[in-house]
């Protein structure tokens, strides 16, 4: 709170100056971008010495700013975070070619921040080359994080593995790659010594063992280890021994036969890892090793199963040693059975995501259903975080789910048949998701799901204060409840929409907010092209861009997203996006 | 657009995935998908037992439209909302449960890349005739000491650990558990 403000206002002109570089020392430690957002806004003195100040930039839409202009603000950036493609092109909802490249930014890095040490992206398109020039171009790069960004091979990788002397981060995640050979990991000097975190685990290729093991033995600041599914249990217990350090593992899968004697060095080498706070892995089906795990459990804040299409009766003896758990991913393989496990066993659970082994199953029996969740929101009361696949949900049980857990910041549910019914009642889960926003005032992120009309619009527009991104998709009635939430919804930043009755009346409701959010996206919409352009028109600001919608036969169709930016219509952009 | 609905007789080829007899009284009840959608195969393979709710509230004629091969539920491009990533993953478990033994055989200058199944397959040089045929090339004579001799063409594969080893020195039982992919290697290249 600015102490001036309590003064009276024949004083309130007199702002206290602080030389320069006090204020720079005090600036240089803000972290939050959202806060250094705010100060930059206070004087243009502030705004000075924060720009000089900030180390880090993030970056949510890579297409809302361009680099030049990024380069121009901020001189002094080591750290950069971007993300490119709208999240339904997680779903292929985006065409490939789409964009978001991220070798225009790191031609004007390798220029104006040659000390760049970090690059964190999402979502973005990564070239073989652009690797190779990232390289090569940064002598003091030191962590790199791909998280579902596609275009780039294990080739890349080498040219990281060789050239940067200094990394200490590779984390690739689920990424759309081509996995050539893991010949990459063979690439890293001979004594090299700096890694810190080394996340393989997306990756299909065999390493090289030796070379694996020599580099953790090397690496004695090696924290983090997820290692992809063809390290054997046997090949793990050498690894672990040589880095019980941990405070983070993913293991390979837990398909080895071992005996009696490799299982308890498998055991012993667990038991060693006395900081291990996280664990992941893929694993099979036979569980015969799963107990080597229970004495690391005991520790485990996060476990993430997601990968692990294991029984229910498994997962539950599992969960039954994390006492301590407070994030949970698991596959829906648990089952309401071994959810119940999770409520009994782990109280300090924060958040639950549980994901469908088999997305395309119609079986209903199969997975979990509203007595699962159910039961954790009565176990684990600071359930904060849940997302939720399920193949049936009713309105009463989300009713009681909340009021055992009014603090949801993220409630996404995914009742997997479009336009499901509470399957007891048969209506609309309007009265559901009414609820969650009527209890859970501090919702910031929400998805909804099942047979929905505009009433639960209506409801999330009266009551999401918070609310910051929402999903819908096969939802809503009409105009009207688009509308309710762009009317309603102050703090929206991010809107997606997919096969929703919402026209133009509901487009252009939203001519005075798009400029507030970071995006919009619509597709298998009733927009047409003539909403489009009208919006376009009145709002210059925004890049409007529509492509024809593939999925839809009547060739009138549109993809439209919608985004606020300081940098003008995409240059880049390939011939089936327009810009309006 | 009424028009075209009409014609179409939308509602009764309307995807409504609810259950059967559920009331829809009001327009604002019904799913909001009233316009004729593709639906992309996810699965090709996929075969589903047809689960009889589904089919009621289906129409043949919605399905026969789209010319696909049918699952019980059409499957909508990018539902339910998984990562390609992940749904991927699932998908090749089930393929590595199916039998055949499928790896990659690239050749250097080849412009791409083949996939052969090394069950089907007696012993090396039924292989190694095979992989002639289909890469236009000739190996040399093999001899344990020194390798193939007498062509710059030489056959390695990739083994478990990641090394690229030569084709012929192990049994072939142990080679066709360990053999990861193969590459044809040109002139005297060194692995």
């Amino acid at each position: 709170m600015d102490p001036s403000k309590s003064r009276d206002s024949a004083e309130s002109t007199r702002v206290i100056q602080f030389p320069n570089d006090v204020l720079e020392r005090i600036l240089s430690l803000i972290d939050s971008h959202r806060d250094r957002s705010a100060v930059s806004l206070v004087s243009k003195a502030w705004y000075n010495a924060e720009r000089w100040t900030r180390r880090h930039v993030f970056i949510g839409n890579c297409y809302a700013v361009s680099p030049q202009i990024v380069a121009r603000r901020f001189p002094n950036i080591r750290s950069v975070t971007l993300k490119g493609k709208p999240r339904f092109s997680d779903f292929n909802l985006v065409p490939p070619n789409w964009g978001a490249e991220v070798h225009a930014w790191l031609a004007v890095f390798a220029d104006q921040y040659p000390l760049l040490e970090e690059l964190r992206l999402k979502r973005m398109t990564v070239t073989d080359e652009s690797l190779k020039f990232l390289a090569r171009k940064f002598q003091k790069f030191r962590a790199l994080s791909l998280l579902s960004c596609d275009g780039f091979s294990t080739n890349g990788l080498e040219a990281i593995a060789t050239d940067c002397r200094h990394l200490t981060e590779l984390d690739i995640q689920e990424n759309g790659i081509d996995d050539i050979s893991g010949n990459w990991l063979s690439c890293f000097p001979e004594n090299f010594t700096s890694l810190e975190v080394l996340n393989f685990a997306s990756l299909s290729s065999d390493v090289n063992f030796d070379a694996l093991e020599r580099l953790v033995s090397q690496c004695k600041s090696l924290k983090i280890l997820k290692v992809n599914k063809n390290i054997t249990l046997e090949q793990l217990q050498r690894l672990l021994v040589r880095a019980p350090q941990l405070t983070e593992l993913g293991t390979g899968s837990f398909l080895q036969e071992l005996t009696a004697h490799q299982y308890e060095e498998l055991e012993r080498a667990f038991i060693g890892c006395k900081n291990l706070h996280a664990l992941s892995g893929s694993w099979e089906a036979t569980t015969l090793y799963l107990p080597v795990l229970y004495p690391a459990c005991t520790n485990l804040t996060f476990l993430n199963l997601s990968y692990a299409a294991l029984p229910s009766e498994e997962l539950a003896k599992l969960v039954a040693h994390c006492p301590h758990l407070q994030r949970l991913w698991v596959l829906d393989t648990i089952e309401d059975v071994g959810l119940q496990a999770v409520a009994s066993n782990c109280p300090l659970l924060e958040e639950l995501r549980v994901f469908p082994a088999d997305p395309y199953d119609q079986d209903i029996n199969r997975g979990v259903t509203e007595s699962g969740f159910l039961a954790v929101s009565l176990g684990c009361r600071k359930l904060h975080y849940v997302l939720y696949f399920c193949r049936q949900m009713t309105n009463a049980a989300v009713a009681r789910i909340v009021q055992n857990c009014p603090g949801f910041t993220h409630f996404r549910l995914c009742i997997m048949k479009p336009g499901q019914p509470d399957y007891v009642t048969n209506e609309p889960m309007d009265e559901g998701f009414g609820a969650v926003v009527k209890t859970c005032t501090n919702l910031r992120r929400l998805g909804v799901s099942g047979l929905l009309t505009d009433l639960t619009f209506e409801y999330i527009g009266r009551y999401a204060k918070n609310l910051e991104t929402l999903s819908v998709a096969f939802a809503g009635g009409s105009d009207r409840g688009m509308q309710c939430i762009l009317d309603g919804c102050p703090k929206l930043r991010k809107l997606e929409i997919r096969d929703s009755p919402f026209g133009n009346g509901a487009l252009l409701s939203g001519l005075e907010k798009y400029e507030s959010m970071r995006s919009l996206w619509m597709s298998a919409c009733k927009v047409t092209l003539n909403g489009c352009k009208m919006l376009a028109r009145q709002r210059p600001r925004l890049n409007v861009e529509v492509m024809k919608d593939e999925d839809m036969d009547d060739g009138q169709s549109y993809k439209v997203y919608v985004y606020r930016t300081v940098a003008g219509p995409r240059t880049d952009a390939p011939s089936f996006v327009h810009t309006l | 657009m009424a028009a075209q609905g009409e014609d179409l007789n939308l509602e009764a080829t309307e995807l409504r995935l609810g259950l059967p007899g559920t009331v829809e009284s009001e327009k604002q009840q019904m799913p909001p998908s009233g316009r004729s959608m593709k639906r992309n195969l996810i699965d090709v393979n996929d075969e589903r037992e047809s689960n009889k709710e589904e089919s009621d509230g289906l129409s043949a004629q919605n399905c026969d439209k789209q010319d696909v091969h049918r699952p019980s539920k059409a499957q909508v491009v990018g539902w339910p909302p998984v990562r390609s990533y992940r749904k991927n993953c699932f998908q090749k478990k089930v393929e590595s449960e199916s039998t055949g033994a499928f790896i990659k055989v690239s050749m250097d200058g080849a412009p791409y890349l083949r996939k052969i199944d090394l069950k089907l397959y007696k012993g090396y040089s039924d292989l190694l005739k095979d992989l002639q045929d289909m890469f236009k090339f000739k190996v040399g004579e093999y001899c344990e000491r020194e390798g193939y001799n007498g062509s710059e063409f030489v056959p390695t594969y990739e083994d478990k650990d990641g090394d690229w080893m030569l084709v012929g020195d192990v049994p072939w039982n142990m080679f066709i558990t360990s053999c990861k992919r193969l590459r044809i290697m040109k002139g005297s290249s060194e692995v």
